[in-house]
């Protein structure tokens, strides 16, 4: 019971965090939410036994990703750049589509509740960092490999991106 | 009890609004972070089916998709930061023209 209590308060903050991101104004709001919601999420994979990628999460999504989305919104000055849709009819259609999902997602979700999870009580946890780490430099190392290239690709992509030719020359 | 139906459902509500979200909203910054709230809630779907059904695979999939999706951020703002500089906006209704 307990646990269902958590549970719900947990998913009203997400679900009133994650609305307050789209309907605010500014972006620095925004970002801010953005952050509360990651955290409400990663007490979320808490709960659900899983302490690495929680704190994979705060460190890296709420930490280091946040963080420069802030830098940027700031860099730019882009706090209150186009509030919604120009186009009338967009925010209408948008908000059915989205209902239509969420609906049709829902129905698949409740229909068959059974064929997802195994009835009776779930197993132990099992997402101790020794475990995961183990798991990921054996089972699954060339992932992990082709992870970190990515991200080189990316970190030279960056400073290439963010370079300014036009000052280069002067 | 809670069951991986409730998790789903939360999840489903999360993206669901993050979609909404991107297709309202103008400042390209924030339809990124419209993009971020739809990982996590996808994120949040593979972690629950990971506990509820006894495979580590699901957290490594959400472990993977992070650093993706960290590498995306980088990118995406160094592009933004791009392109603010010779449009002066971060409005997409005015970034239509492929042409720089």
């Amino acid at each position: 019971m307990g646990e269902l209590i958590v549970f719900y308060l947990l998913a009203g903050i997400a679900v009133a965090t994650a609305l307050a991101m789209v309907i605010t104004r500014n972006a620095i709001h925004s970002a801010l939410f953005l952050v509360l919601n990651l955290v409400v999420v990663a007490v979320f994979y808490l709960l659900l036994g899983a302490p690495f990628v929680a704190m994979v999460q705060i460190a890296v999504y709420a930490g280091a990703v946040m963080v420069l989305f802030l830098f940027v919104i700031m860099m730019l000055g882009a706090e209150r750049v186009g509030g919604t849709a120009g186009l009338r009819w967009q925010v209408p259609l948008a908000a059915t589509l989205g209902a239509a999902l969420v609906g049709g997602a829902l129905f698949a979700f409740l229909q068959t509740p059974a064929g997802l999870a195994p009835a009776g009580s779930p197993p132990a946890p099992l997402g101790d960092p020794v475990a995961i780490g183990e798991r990921l430099l054996t089972t699954y190392v060339l992932p992990f490999e082709i992870t970190s290239v990515l991200l080189l690709i990316a970190m030279v992509g960056v400073v290439v991106l963010a370079r300014d030719f036009r000052s280069e020359g002067k | 009890m809670v069951t991986l139906t409730h998790y789903l459902v939360l999840s489903t509500i999360l993206f669901g609004i993050g979609a909404v979200g991107f297709l309202i909203r103008r400042n390209a910054l924030i339809v990124f972070m419209c993009v971020e709230l739809m990982l996590n809630a996808a994120g949040l779907a593979f972690v629950a089916a990971s506990r509820y059904r006894g495979l580590l695979e699901g957290q490594l999939t959400v472990f993977f998709v992070l650093t993706v999706a960290a590498a995306e951020v980088a990118v995406g703002l160094a592009l933004m930061v791009a392109i603010f500089r010779t449009k002066r906006t971060t409005n997409v209704d005015e970034l239509s023209s492929l042409r720089g």
